[in-house]
């Protein structure tokens, strides 16, 4: 402005400060929305990978298990045990007064109806996440016959419920469905 | 002090290297350079229009497709793309169920191993699985085509020119009317490489692995000349070697509309902060 | 230090109050980059620069966090990590690209903030010190920039490791030893690789240090201008907020637009297809050249051609690339004239001009392929480049005649408009002269 006669009145009086002063006002809170919106990806990056998410399901063949036996699977980085009980271990499971139980819940309520045999749960104690022995041919399946942890002492039963020791809950039962007679799909 | 061996250091590194000069200046005048047969007989790659060259250009999913079929009958035999999974095909218009289908009767197989028994095997490929490697024995390892578009100079269409450009060397001629094997008798293509002035050297290990029309059936109907064909599987290779493209340049429109906005609304403000001082 | 006029940070609100009462932070900041800093009035859009580049590195810094939480520095999979970022993380493909040319952008900055200092000869007293560590960032930011593209362990990172550690062996005697502890090993393998991912994460902390240094150093004279003449009353300084806060908030507009179309538009423009190829010990690309930043100063490396007397060719270069950069510490005291700007330094001026060209020339034939005549250019570009700043500079520096310098640096900005120069409270009137 190289002389006075140039200012416009309007720039001095209340209105015009004001229209002056949205200005910057806008400029430094677009800036602050775009760190913002710049923020998202770095956050966002710490979230899974699309390979670790296109691992999220599993399918496992089931037809290689006989009766009585048990496998362990993988699914998302922890073990699952699948488990094909036989008709005692059933009737033991049946037998159990649900209401006395620290988590109650039958044996149906943890199974697909119509494949009561088929028991899927995690292989992962409730207590501190160690993992259960009882899946493998030969390894100790507690008093209960079902699983027992050697960590703290938890043990369950033929519906991998919890019966005694630490732990707060029963193995949890991954989400899962039978695809065929011979492929289950957990998660 | 400075001002004393500042000159003298100075003057000795141009000294030295007028040395070399000179030296190269008496050699560039005395001895002749030889003309060589890749620099007189390669060719820069053929201008080709892709859908994806422009800063709003996207890819062709239909284009892809065509040319995932001719890398999956032809090129799939030797050269592996250990980059990309076969979930990723989704990104190219295949569902869920195609993904499946496609991973599942892939010729080569995922590799396995047992570490408690010791046992290597094989399994169906998932959809989470990368294309498994194809190992071609005593042929050396063709390469990995996950990045050739981005690994070469020209990317998709130096793959092009040069999947399009193999030649009879018998007789070959350059633009300027020069026959190859009459001015370079020695640059004759030794047995086992085949000749395409697309090449730097223009002998490669490949032989043309597009040959005829209709090599590969197009299931939506386009003809299969081998120019359509290498076009197709080029963009498809651009596709494998930067999958986020069209995310890419999508997000760039937004962030640089953005920025455009902010930094004129700076400008304002600035010239309002210093309106009382100039 | 600051000149007397300097406003005083007062705490309005009590708990600032409270925290200035026990550790002064935002006084810190107040004095430093806030109302408390007088900045000349007449500063150009070549003193944006610094900002930029403070700004360059921050970013570079947040990107290469987030970077090292997906990348694997192991010579087996770092190939396929950077891949796996590209692919799979999200947003992976922005990040890595957003580094990448990052670095790009980093070097452009540094390098306007450099000859800005050459034009208006910024390192002269009392600015000696501010420049010297400009010159300790800059060797930083290269040793930095340099191991970071050996990362995604391609074929141009693993030959470019090769032929810069090969540099060392020029060294006589404790050449060849001194190489091979740089790497570990007797070529670049995992142990190099490793070495260089957990200096590369170091290094640009130490950067972010010397820069504290080197705006500590600034604080104490205050910034230079281009008229090169000194402060000398208030009315020659606006407070650098909101001043030079507004003028430096447009410029990182206009530079994040550069950016942002590079990385959007034009991700690989600045990089070379043979990093797309994993390392391959058994194969040389066929033209391997470093990174665009670093051309200038490989064009210089591969000038000597030829053995000079005793001295070997290679040692030649080896001691021309690293002398390029270390006569900038003697800068301040081979070009001694009294006068600062080149804007009335007639003779300067022209030599300056000369320089950008020379240096753009020997970027160019640096990254052009070791073949006639791009040896012979970059030998007379060479030379000129050590002539200048060791013969010529200090020539110019006694016999040149300085055009006049104006009285302050308000006359420079108003003419000489007597009643402007002694107006005070400049910042505080609103628009009159």
């Amino acid at each position: 402005m190289a002389n006075e006669a140039s200012i416009d009145p309007a720039q001095l009086s209340g209105d015009g400060v004001r229209r002056r002063d949205f200005i910057n006002i806008a400029a430094v809170s677009v800036g602050g929305v775009g760190v913002l919106a710049a923020l998202y990806p770095l956050v966002a990056q710490m979230a899974p990978s699309a390979d670790v998410l296109a691992e999220s399901s599993t399918e496992i063949d089931i037809s290689q298990i006989a009766e009585g036996q048990a496998i362990k699977a993988i699914w998302r980085k922890q073990p699952v045990f699948v488990r094909n009980l036989t008709a005692a271990e059933i009737a033991d499971a049946d037998k159990v007064n649900v209401a006395t139980l620290r988590d109650p819940e039958t044996l149906e309520q943890r199974t697909t109806a119509g494949k009561k045999n088929w028991l899927i749960t995690m292989g992962v104690c409730t207590h501190l996440g160690c993992v259960p022995l009882g899946a493998s041919d030969g390894e100790v399946k507690g008093e209960y016959g079902g699983y027992f942890c050697p960590c703290h002492g938890s043990v369950y039963d033929t519906a991998a419920r919890i019966r005694k020791g630490p732990a707060p809950k029963n193995l949890e039962v991954p989400a899962h469905e039978f695809t065929s007679d011979t492929i289950v799909k957990i998660g | 002090m400075v001002r004393l061996f500042g000159p003298l250091v100075g003057l000795f590194f141009a000294v030295a290297l007028f040395w070399s000069f000179g030296n190269g200046a008496y050699v560039a005048m005395t001895e002749e350079v030889p003309e060589t047969a890749e620099e007189m007989f390669h060719k820069h790659p053929e201008e080709v229009a892709f859908s994806f060259d422009s800063a709003m250009g996207t890819f062709d999913k239909r284009q892809l497709q065509r040319g995932f079929q001719v890398y999956k009958e032809v090129c799939a035999n030797c050269h592996s793309l250990k980059h990309v999974t076969f979930r990723d095909l989704a990104a190219i218009g295949y569902n869920e169920a195609e993904v499946k289908a496609i991973a599942k009767q892939w010729p080569s197989k995922a590799q396995t191993f047992d570490p408690k028994t010791g046992d290597r095997g094989e399994r169906t490929n998932l959809p989470s699985d990368p294309f498994p490697a194809v190992y071609y024995a005593g042929q050396g390892v063709p390469p990995d085509l996950s990045l050739i578009t981005k690994a070469r100079h020209g990317g998709p269409q130096y793959v092009r020119s040069l999947l399009a450009g193999y030649a009879e060397q018998e007789g070959y001629k350059n633009e300027q009317g020069i026959e190859l094997l009459k001015k370079f008798p020695d640059a004759k293509t030794p047995d086992g490489l085949y000749f395409n002035p697309y090449f730097a050297n223009l002998n490669l290990a490949m032989p043309a692995p597009l040959v005829s029309d209709g090599q590969v059936t197009y299931s939506d109907g386009t003809s299969a000349s081998v120019k359509q064909m290498s076009t197709d599987v080029s963009a498809f290779l651009a596709w494998t070697a930067e999958p986020k493209l069209d995310k890419r340049k999508q997000t760039g429109w937004a962030v640089l509309g953005f920025l455009l906005f902010a930094t004129v609304l700076a400008y304002f403000a600035k010239r309002n902060v210093w309106s009382n001082v100039h | 230090m600051s000149f007397p006029w300097a406003q005083e940070y007062k705490p309005v609100n009590p708990l600032m109050r409270y925290l200035d009462e026990r550790l002064p932070l935002p006084r810190f900041v107040y004095n430093a980059v806030g109302a408390g800093y007088p900045v000349p009035r007449n500063l150009n859009y070549m003193w944006n620069f610094g900002v930029l580049a403070g700004f360059a590195l921050v970013m570079q810094i947040v990107t290469g966090i987030v970077l090292a939480m997906h990348y694997a520095a192991n010579a087996g999979v770092a190939f396929d990590s950077v891949e796996h970022i590209m692919r799979d993380v999200n947003w992976g493909w922005m990040l890595r690209y957003g580094h990448a040319n990052g670095a790009s952008m980093f070097f452009i900055v540094i390098y306007i903030h450099i000859f800005r200092g050459f034009f208006y000869s910024s390192y002269k007293a009392p600015r000696e010190m501010i420049w010297l560590l400009g010159v300790v960032i800059f060797l930083l930011v290269m040793a930095t920039a340099f191991m970071g593209y050996v990362l995604p362990w391609g074929q141009m990172s693993f030959w470019g490791a090769k032929v810069i550690t090969g540099l060392f062996s020029a060294i006589p005697f404790v050449g060849e030893p001194l190489q091979q502890w740089l790497l570990g090993g007797f070529a670049p393998d995992n142990a190099a690789l490793n070495r260089f991912f957990s200096l590369h994460f170091l290094l640009p902390f130490v950067t972010l240090g010397v820069i504290i240094l080197h705006v500590w150093a600034l604080h104490i004279p205050g910034s230079s201008n281009p008229t090169g003449i000194e402060v000398k009353t208030e009315s020659d300084t606006v407070p650098f907020h909101p001043y030079y806060t507004a003028k430096d908030g447009f410029g990182l507009g206009v530079f994040l637009i550069v950016y942002a179309s590079l990385v959007f538009f034009a991700p690989n423009l600045l990089g070379h297809p043979d990093n797309y190829i994993p390392a391959n010990p058994m194969s040389t690309p066929a033209h391997i050249v470093p990174e665009w930043y670093f051309w200038p100063f490989y064009a210089i490396l591969r000038a000597f051609t030829y053995d000079f007397f005793i001295i070997p060719a290679k040692l030649m270069g080896v001691l021309a690339m690293f002398s390029a950069i270390l006569v900038w510490f003697f800068l301040p005291w081979l070009d001694n004239g009294p006068v600062r700007s080149g804007h009335y330094r007639p003779l300067f001026r022209k030599f300056f001009y000369l320089l950008v060209i020379d240096v753009l020339v020997l970027g160019y034939c640096g990254g052009a392929p070791a073949a006639e005549p791009f040896v012979m250019i970059s030998q007379i570009a060479s030379m000129y480049y050590f002539l200048h700043f060791l013969v010529i500079l200090p020539i110019v520096a006694s016999i040149e005649k300085p055009q006049p310098l104006p009285f302050s640096i308000t006359e420079s900005v108003l003419g000489k408009d007597k009643s402007a120069v002694l107006r005070p409270e400049m910042s505080s009137t609103p628009a009159t002269a």
